[in-house]
């Protein structure tokens, strides 16, 4: 128990995806505008993480390993991650159109999201088990969260400030703002 | 003639830069800029990618059938990311291990999809290489920008050598993540006052400049990012 929450603690502050490693910043910059959004991109991202980690996890360790081709991984891993989102989207809007409504029309923009795919890779990499693994994806994927509903909460803030220059309005200064709030999860990673 | 395919190469270095003009590809520029072996290194990398699945998406255009157009652009671009991906890791083993999962991550960089669809899938070969090569050496080009500012003033070194002042004087704050966003920002903002505001980053801010915006419900009128923003050269306009 106290080893699971150290893992999930690690990967949402200390290893913060897209304030520490910086990766996932597409959706970061582009879904963070309202609160509601940002957050519903928030979970189905930690969604998909988790997912992903369960299909490609015994896929490596099955199906690539046994059989040599370990190379393979990087296509092999984003085409999983693609089918597997249509195929969540397809049955998500079959079976649960509520939820569907709310996450559906995330899914799309997450096929190419290079967080999710790092994570994927990063627990083959790191030679993490199965279990920790998943939850080291659900952490990244609630760092993520966290990391957008702060960012939104920021965002509404800078866009009623009307003092900026003229240069940086628009997104330098939203890259300026994430700067800032990067700082913050600085403390987490010193050593 | 000459002059168009000429520009078709020079508009990717400047006037529709990738990084700082279209902002794509935002992850690894801020993530890999910290110094400039790690830009030169992934910018090249990515340049040659860029190239090599241009050419071949361009020459595939007629063949390949419109509804399962992505998931062949992105099968195409990771094949290339793994033949570089080996060919680094066997020849520059010491920009395969700086570089870490980011050769992997050339497959997600939205540049290298964006103009699969921008620009591959309706010009033909001759075009779609020079636009990714243009593309490709703007990319480098603006990540190594970053990377001399940050590598100068955050580490005081030039390629791993120590200058003079700076070695003394340095922000090591600017090799962060911090140095990463701050740097970014303040480039596309001296981008936008050189242009005076011409530069389309404002657009591409929405849903023009994303490489999901064909698969996206923009038309329906719920996009995922909340943009509203028509989308101009994706796949859903035409």
């Amino acid at each position: 128990m106290k080893e699971i929450l150290l893992i999930i603690f690690a990967a949402v502050f200390a290893n913060n995806y897209v304030l520490t490693k910086t990766l996932g910043i597409c959706p970061f910059l582009g879904v963070s505008k309202q609160f509601q959004q940002a957050a519903g991109m928030g979970v189905a991202v930690t969604f998909v993480m988790v997912l992903a980690t369960a299909a490609t996890w015994p896929i490596q360790y099955y199906v690539l390993n046994p059989l040599n081709i370990g190379y393979l991984q990087t296509i092999v891993f984003i085409l999983v991650i693609a089918a597997l989102v249509q195929f969540v989207e397809i049955t998500l809007k079959r079976f649960i159109p509520g939820l569907h409504k709310s996450l559906g029309i995330y899914l799309p923009l997450i096929t190419t999201n290079c967080a999710v795919l790092d994570v994927a890779i990063a627990n083959i990499t790191n030679e993490t088990a199965f279990l920790p693994s998943l939850f080291n994806s659900l952490g990244a994927g609630i760092g993520f969260l966290l990391a957008m509903i702060l960012f939104a909460g920021v965002r509404t803030r800078l866009d009623q400030n009307t003092n900026v220059p003229k240069a940086f309005r628009g997104l330098p200064i939203t890259l300026a703002a994430a700067a800032i709030v990067s700082l913050s999860f600085m403390a987490f990673s010193l050593k | 003639m000459k002059e168009n395919k000429l520009s078709i190469l020079t508009k990717g270095i400047i006037r529709e830069n990738p990084t700082l003009v279209l902002v794509l590809g935002t992850c690894p520029s801020i993530a890999k800029s910290n110094s400039l072996f790690n830009a030169l290194g992934l910018g090249l990398c990515t340049a040659i990618v860029l190239v090599l699945s241009n050419i071949m998406i361009s020459a595939l255009r007629k063949v390949i059938p419109d509804k399962v157009r992505i998931p062949c652009y992105i099968l195409i671009i990771a094949s290339f990311v793994t033949i570089i991906q080996m060919l680094v890791h066997a020849y520059l083993p010491d920009l395969y291990d700086s570089l870490g999962a980011f050769i992997a991550l050339i497959v997600v960089n939205c540049i290298i999809l964006g103009r699969a669809e921008m620009f591959a899938s309706k010009n033909p070969v001759g075009d779609s290489a020079l636009d990714g090569l243009g593309m490709g050496l703007g990319f480098t080009l603006s990540l190594t920008c970053m990377a001399l500012i940050r590598e100068v003033f955050g580490a005081g070194q030039f390629f791993g050598i120590d200058l003079p002042f700076f070695s003394t004087y340095n922000f090591p704050i600017l090799q962060k993540t911090f140095g990463g966003f701050l740097v970014f920002g303040i480039m596309i903002a001296v981008v936008g006052l050189i242009s005076k505001g011409k530069a389309p980053y404002k657009k591409s801010f929405g849903c023009e400049g994303c490489p999901n915006a064909s698969i996206c419900n923009v038309a329906a009128g719920q996009s995922a990012c909340g943009g509203k923003d028509e989308v101009k050269e994706g796949g859903e306009a035409q």
